[in-house]
C-alpha cells in the first residue's frame, strides 16, 4: 500500500472517511495503532501467534462495525476494547476448562505488601544496553498477573486515563485504581532487584 | 491537630499522590510523612521512577511480516465491502 498523504490528518477526519469506506483512510488509522494493539495482544495472550490473530480480528471487526463507533470516546479506546475481548476469547479457547475474564474478583487482600525497600542508583538504566533494558522491562511486565498487566499497559505505558482504561477493559474505576497500585508496586519491586544502589541491601517491611 | 499519617495510609494514597490528583492538604501530609519515614520515601521515589521508565515506552516496531499479513487481510475485506 503506498504511503498516503493522510499522515498528518486528524483522527476524526480519518474515522469519517473510513466510514465512507475509504480504504486509504482506514489503512492510515490501522498504521497509527497496529503497534500498540499488537503489544497489548501479546501482553494478554503471551503468545505471538494468538497476538497476530487478535491484531487482524480487531481491525477487521472495527472496520465492519465502524458505524457503531460513536466518537464519544477516543478511537483507540474503542479498538482496545475490541482487542481485549478478542484476546480474552483466545485465552478462553486455550484453557477451555476455565473461563477467563478480566473482571473476575481477585483477592488483593486489605494490605498491599511491600517486601523490598532499597534506594536506587542515580541513573540505574545506564548499567544496561537499550536492548537489555527493553528486555528487562518487558519481562517484568510479563511476569505480572494478567489482571494487573493490562491495566498497567493501558494506564502507564499507553497513557490512557483511569476512566478510559476502565472503559476499555470493562472495569470499574475503583478496580482499575487498585489493580494499578498493585501493578506499580510489584514492578517497582522487580526493578529494584536490578536498579538498587550497590551495597545498599536494606530490607524492611511495612 | 490532624493525626499523623501511617505508612498504610501513605500506601493507600500513593497512586493519587504520584498522579498528582490529591488535594493540597492530603498532599502536604504525605510529603510530611515521607520526609520523616525513610522507607516510604524510598517507595515513593522508586515507584515514581518505575512509572517514568515505562511511560511512553514505544512498542517494538511491528514485525514486517505481521504487518503485511494484516494489510493483506484488510485489503481483501475492504475490497469485498466496496463491492
Amino acid at each position: 500500500m503506498p504511503v498516503s498523504s493522510l499522515t498528518g490528518t486528524d483522527e476524526a477526519t480519518l474515522v469519517a472517511l473510513s466510514r465512507g469506506r475509504d480504504a486509504r483512510a482506514y489503512s492510515e488509522l490501522v498504521r497509527r495503532y497496529e503497534g500498540k494493539i499488537f503489544r497489548l495482544a501479546q501482553h494478554i495472550t503471551q503468545n505471538r501467534e494468538d497476538a497476530e490473530d487478535v491484531l487482524q480480528e480487531t481491525f477487521m471487526r472495527a472496520y465492519e462495525h465502524l458505524d457503531q463507533f460513536q466518537g464519544a470516546s477516543k478511537f483507540y479506546t474503542w479498538i482496545v476494547r475490541i482487542a481485549v475481548n478478542q484476546a480474552l476469547m483466545k485465552l478462553r479457547r486455550r484453557k477451555s476448562d476455565k473461563s477467563v475474564s478480566l473482571d473476575e474478583t481477585i483477592d488483593t487482600g486489605e494490605d498491599t505488601v511491600v517486601r523490598e525497600i532499597a534506594a536506587w542508583d542515580e541513573d540505574p538504566e545506564q548499567r544496561f544496553s537499550r536492548e537489555e533494558l527493553h528486555g528487562l522491562l518487558d519481562s517484568a511486565v510479563q511476569s505480572l498477573d494478567p489482571l494487573y498487566r493490562s491495566v498497567f499497559v493501558l494506564r502507564d505505558i499507553d497513557d490512557l486515563s483511569t476512566e478510559e482504561t476502565a472503559e476499555a477493559l470493562g472495569l470499574s474505576v475503583p478496580a482499575v485504581k487498585s489493580r494499578l497500585l498493585r501493578a506499580r508496586l510489584q514492578l517497582r519491586e522487580k526493578l529494584t532487584r536490578f536498579f538498587k544502589r550497590k551495597g545498599d541491601d536494606a530490607f524492611a517491611y511495612l | 491537630m490532624t493525626p499523623l499519617l501511617t505508612c498504610k495510609d501513605f500506601l493507600k494514597d500513593l497512586n493519587d499522590y504520584l498522579d498528582e490528583s490529591l488535594g493540597a492538604e492530603l498532599r502536604a501530609r504525605i510529603e510530611q510523612h515521607i520526609t520523616e519515614c525513610p522507607n516510604c520515601w524510598v517507595i515513593a521515589d522508586t515507584t515514581r521512577r518505575t512509572i517514568q521508565i515505562y511511560k511512553g515506552m514505544d512498542p517494538y516496531p511491528i514485525p514486517s511480516d505481521v504487518e503485511s499479513r494484516l494489510m493483506q487481510a484488510l485489503e481483501k475485506k475492504m475490497a469485498a465491502k466496496q463491492r
